[in-house]
């Protein structure tokens, strides 16, 4: 979230899309009913179905999956065709007025520098034009041909109300309402707030959608703002920790990222994510990002990381390529991949295609899965009929468990969408002989180690040398570990105005990121989280919900990254002469002396009103990005593609390109595609209120309030059908089938796309072939095994299926 | 229940006032189903503070889960989907006990003391006390008792009267995520109401309006709905409760004759039949039999 859930409820329009917050975050939503209760706020929810969401909104908007990018691509034509943007803010704070090289071109569906064969773009024309000064060059005037807002206006022409209906299925005059509501924000004191989630990540164009409610939330000037933002619903308790502490392939911990094998070279390295200012006096502060990857590889390997040695640089993996879990069980189906740790995740339930799946599992010398649960994944081998039609005398792969605790059995911090960083406390001891997960990998660190010490090995330095001063070796404590994060002064700091002044001893615990030093003087395990346990204590187990401006930004409550920070890019909720938007929701000001108020300022905190530093202070230039640069796989502006698997066959806006150009297809993978001959029914998988994901069918009270497999279909269909309320179904794409009960209702409908009837089939992902709850199929039995071209999320929100009565 | 045996003013099948009793506030739990996103979180908080496990069933073609009240399951959504002048409306009702002030049950009841009402309106069964009968579903005009199969004894909610007892909300209401279950006296709930009310309408719901069903003496639970003028588009809630006359009738005149009389057979068994039919287990209570084995 660049706001948190509290802030919700300063909303003056909620838009739900791409999510179902009232049935996937349940417990968030309260700040749904807070806005409409004591804001007035108007609440809208766009999606294929009528959800729970919808069942509480002033409007529900239907509209076909996978067709996000045309319905806001149509917003976008509307603000921009109705001079409904907030003129002053797009013009001081994005990149409207910046003129783009040229060269740069979108035709027939297709930017320019595409490279056919290799799926992939030449980005070099996706820039800005740099005047002889070295910095962009920009028009505020806003008419220069080649400006961004020139670009933008004729890029979305072609999204007209009639192009969103066609495309999307949307009524029109729907649309136009959804419009008309939306635009109402675009004045300074009213807001509009975008919340999505999956619905939104789970497409070839996952992050192009989100990127477009970004373009839209920009134009409206409600970013930074209270009430405003792009707000993404985190899925499973802490995956927003794991994103922040690096937990992906390609990641170190704080958002900093591994070097690719090219980049051999550390200065090479550092000055390539340490971006050059493109505006003048600007504080684009990824300036800093030697700082922050010295502390971190101090935190790791401690004396051994000095400054003649790169400070280890060469320790780390160079990428080849991303190793995301589509790529990494490719290459296990490849054979190539033949161990396999498997820690907190259910990938037979969680990845598409399962009887690619299996096929890979069963190619694995070995699988360790540390887990609360017997999962599928750690039972692939079993045989359960159809549920799991295995030859179990034919796979050798050796399959050791360890049960692991869950959440509520041990201390430490979650952190949740809005990036709050709250300790919690161990409830109740874990069962039989279940391990924190700190123990396990701890456990397993420690005998590699003597292993390396006894027999050597090709590269034994990194695990030799690894920092390792936990008080119990084979158990670091959560306490220990959250401190290692902070990070601590491993020399007396001084300050850099008095070289004479020491402002935190050595050894002590950091008050913050901007204390780090990249000469090693300081320590930090990841740079964001810097200041969550500082020599004041621990930082997220702070319960104080004061309130003053009653907006919902309670300092004291926990922990927010970065900075404690509640709303990112606040400083855009005043105008460049430093005067609130809206005076009666001001989160900072200039008090004559510095900036102040009731968030942490998301800038220099002396640079006065009316310097030409801009509010996006992460970025070179300053301003929020309209234009994305070459920051995406597949444009800087996001354009509408067809899921891999579409129902009408076609891209309405230019045939020849119908899906994602620079979307990663592996050969088998695209051979299983089906196509609507034979599947024409558009399918999209969800999760209900009664389960989390694949875990709570092990528990009794959620099997009991949702205890079997059901599918989803709208009336007209299951008349077409034969099917009623409570049939067995039977739901297979070009990959498999599922058998379910069918729940028959009004509430998905058929769409009127591109001159032919869309019907939608809903997929519940709960059920499997473990716990409680009656067994069932895995939804990911039908999904196709394809990615968004930026994180290779698989396509789970939209692919083909054929349905008949079983 | 001992310490709240003070706040009884009502027990069945007794005509003698309890003679001492403590004046409590007259509580009410407030659902508005126009906050209600049927979770169900109140379904888990219900089986969690009160221990009962229902079976874990089967899909029936809805989202509704268990599809009825049970013994174990003492409150269950109920949706309805609906077309009305603005379109499609998902209505989730949160369907149990409306705890009565003029309590069918109670009255129907042959069993001294199994029900009970305090002064602070609820109405609560005391399962020592029950004999089984299933006077009391036969009483409700809402249709919410259900007889255990286990014990041959009758469940249903208790608005969590051991919880308000020591001054805490019901466990439904404190779980609720979004606020639509709120608690506290009749008058407080009544305001805050009018706010959610006047809230409805300025949204566009003319009818927006409170359920309090004067036909039983208002009660104890009570609603917000968005069509306040159909309630029936809420799964059937019924629009105009009242006690049936056979109950009247057996509460004003015969049960004391029948009480005196030793043995009680004919009255009885008449009432018996009228009330619940005869005595037969029903197909569906037989597969469930089958079922749980």
């Amino acid at each position: 979230m660049t706001n948190h859930w509290v802030d919700i409820k300063n909303a003056n329009v909620i838009i739900v899309m791409g999510g179902n917050a009232a049935e996937a975050h349940p417990c968030g939503f309260k700040w749904v009913t807070e806005a409409k209760a004591h804001n007035k706020a108007t609440f809208i929810v766009i999606d294929p179905r009528f959800t729970r969401s919808a069942s509480v909104a002033d409007l529900y908007a239907p509209l076909r999956t996978g067709t996000d990018i045309a319905f806001l691509g149509g917003v976008i034509n509307y603000l921009l065709s109705n001079d409904k943007i907030q003129h002053e803010y797009v013009k001081a704070y994005t990149n409207a007025p910046f003129i783009v090289k040229e060269g740069y071109e979108f035709e027939d569906g297709l930017f320019s520098g595409y490279e056919a064969a290799k799926h992939m773009y030449d980005k070099s024309t996706w820039a800005y034009e740099i005047g002889p000064d070295g910095y962009a060059k920009v028009d505020p005037t806003l008419t220069h041909p080649r400006s961004v807002f020139q670009l933008l206006k004729k890029h979305y022409s072609r999204y007209t109300p009639d192009a969103v209906s066609n495309i999307c299925g949307t009524p029109k005059d729907t649309f136009l309402k959804v419009c008309e509501i939306i635009a109402t924000t675009s004045v300074p004191d009213r807001t509009l707030t975008f919340m999505y989630a999956l619905g939104w990540t789970q497409h070839t164009v996952g992050s192009q959608m989100i990127r477009t409610a970004a373009m839209v939330q920009l134009l409206l000037g409600n970013v930074g703002m209270a009430g405003g933002g792009v707000n993404a619903l985190r899925g499973h308790s802490n995956i927003q920790g794991l994103t922040d502490l690096g937990l992906l392939s390609n990641l170190l911990p704080g958002y900093l990222t591994l070097p690719g094998d090219k980049e051999t070279d550390y200065n090479a390295y550092i000055s390539a994510r340490a971006f050059k200012p493109l505006r003048p006096g600007q504080l684009d502060y990824w300036q800093n990002y030697a700082k922050f990857h010295v502390s971190l590889m101090k935190a790791w390997f401690g004396k051994a990381a000095t400054k003649e040695n790169k400070w280890c640089f060469n320790w780390l993996p160079k990428l080849d390529k991303v190793y995301d879990v589509l790529q990494v069980f490719e290459l296990m189906h490849q054979g190539k991949m033949n161990g396999y740790f498997c820690q907190g995740f259910n990938p037979l339930g969680s990845i598409p295609n399962k009887a690619k799946l299996i096929a890979a599992f069963s190619k694995l010398k070995y699988m360790v899965v540390i887990d609360p649960l017997a999962t599928e994944t750690s039972c692939f081998w079993e045989n359960h009929g159809e549920y799991n039609d295995v030859k179990t005398s034919e796979i050798q792969t050796e399959v050791i468990r360890l049960p692991s605790t869950c959440f509520a059995e041990e201390n430490g911090s979650l952190t949740n969408s809005g990036r709050w960083l709250q300790w919690h406390y161990r409830g109740a001891p874990p069962p039989g002989d279940a391990k924190p997960d700190a123990d396990i990998i701890a456990g397993i660190y420690l005998k590699l180690r003597e292993l390396y010490q006894k027999e050597g090995g090709a590269f034994p330095d990194s695990i030799l040398n690894l920092t390792w001063n936990y008080d119990i070796p084979h158990a670091p404590s959560p306490e220990e570990l959250a401190k290692e994060y902070n990070g601590k002064a491993l020399a007396d700091l001084t300050d850099p105005k008095d070289k004479s002044k020491v402002i935190l001893k050595k050894g002590l615990q950091l008050d913050g990121f901007a204390q780090l030093q990249d000469d090693g003087s300081t320590s930090c395990g990841c740079w964001i989280f810097s200041g969550s346990w500082t020599e004041k204590g621990n930082m997220m187990a702070r319960r104080d919900n004061y309130d003053p401006s009653g907006l919902g930004n309670t300092l004291n409550w926990a922990f927010s990254w970065p900075a404690n920070r509640r709303i990112l890019y606040n400083r855009a909720s005043c105008d460049p002469s430093g005067k609130p938007w809206d005076p009666k929701r001001r989160l900072i000001w200039w008090d004559g002396a510095k900036w102040t108020g009731v968030d942490v300022p998301d800038f220099k905190p002396d640079v006065p009103p009316g310097n030409p530093m801009s509010p996006f202070i992460m970025q070179p230039e300053g301003v929020g990005r309209l234009f994305a640069l070459d920051k995406m796989a597949e444009g800087p502006f996001p354009e509408h593609y067809e899921p891999f698997e579409t129902p009408i066959d076609t891209n309405p806006l230019h045939p020849k390109v119908v899906n994602n150009p620079a979307a990663r297809v592996f050969k088998d993978d695209r051979a299983a595609f089906g196509t609507s001959k034979d599947f024409p029914y558009a399918a999209t998988t969800y999760r209900v209120t009664e389960h989390f994901h694949f875990w709570t069918k092990h528990t009794r009270i959620a099997s009991i309030l949702q205890p079997e497999q059901f599918v989803e279909i709208g009336v007209e269909l299951a008349k077409e059908k034969g099917i009623k309320d409570g049939d067995w179904v039977k739901v297979w794409s070009n990959r498999g089938f599922i058998k379910a009960k069918a729940v028959v209702t009004k509430r998905l409908k058929p769409l009127q796309v591109n001159g032919k009837t869309v019907n939608h089939v809903g997929i519940p992902i709960h059920w499997g072939f473990k716990g409680l709850a009656k067994n069932g199929y895995l939804a990911n039995t039908l999904t196709p095994f394809v990615g968004d071209a930026n994180t290779q999320t698989p396509e789970f929100k939209s692919f083909l299926v054929n349905i008949e009565k079983a | 229940m001992a310490l709240q045996s003070l706040d009884i003013t009502r027990r069945s099948a007794t005509s003698t006032q309890p003679p001492d009793r403590r004046k409590t506030q007259e509580v009410v739990k407030l659902i508005d189903v126009s906050k209600c996103i049927g979770c169900k979180a109140c379904q888990a908080a219900c089986m969690e503070w009160n221990d009962t496990r229902d079976v874990i069933g089967a899909n029936h073609g809805v989202l509704d889960n268990p599809m009825d009240l049970t013994a174990a399951s003492w409150t269950v959504m109920r949706y309805s989907e609906v077309e009305t002048d603005r379109g499609l409306e998902w209505l989730i009702r949160k369907d149990g006990c409306m705890h009565c002030s003029d309590p069918g049950c109670l009255k129907a009841c042959p069993a001294p003391g199994a029900i009970v009402q305090y002064s602070n309106g609820i109405v609560d069964f005391h399962e020592e006390s029950c004999i089984g009968c299933g006077y009391c579903i036969a009483g409700c005009p809402f249709n919410i008792p259900r007889l255990s199969k286990k014990d041959s004894k009758v469940y249903k909610c208790t608005l969590c009267s051991d919880r308000v007892a020591v001054g805490l909300e019901p466990a439904c209401a404190k779980t609720c995520p979004t606020g639509a279950i709120v608690f506290g006296t009749k008058e407080d709930m009544y305001h805050h109401a009018e706010g959610r009310i006047s809230d409805l309408k300025s949204r566009g719901f003319a009818k927006a309006g409170i359920y309090d069903a004067p036909g039983v003496g208002g009660t104890h639970v009570m609603y917000v709905l968005q069509h306040a003028d159909k309630p029936e588009l809420y799964h059937g809630l019924v629009k105009d409760p009242d006690i049936s006359p056979l109950v009247s009738l057996w509460k004003g005149v015969a049960k004391p004759l029948v009480t005196m009389a030793f043995g009680a057979g004919i009255l009885g068994a008449v009432m018996h039949y009228v009330t619940k039919g005869p005595n037969e287990v029903s197909e569906e209570i037989e597969k469930e039999f089958k079922d749980e084995k």
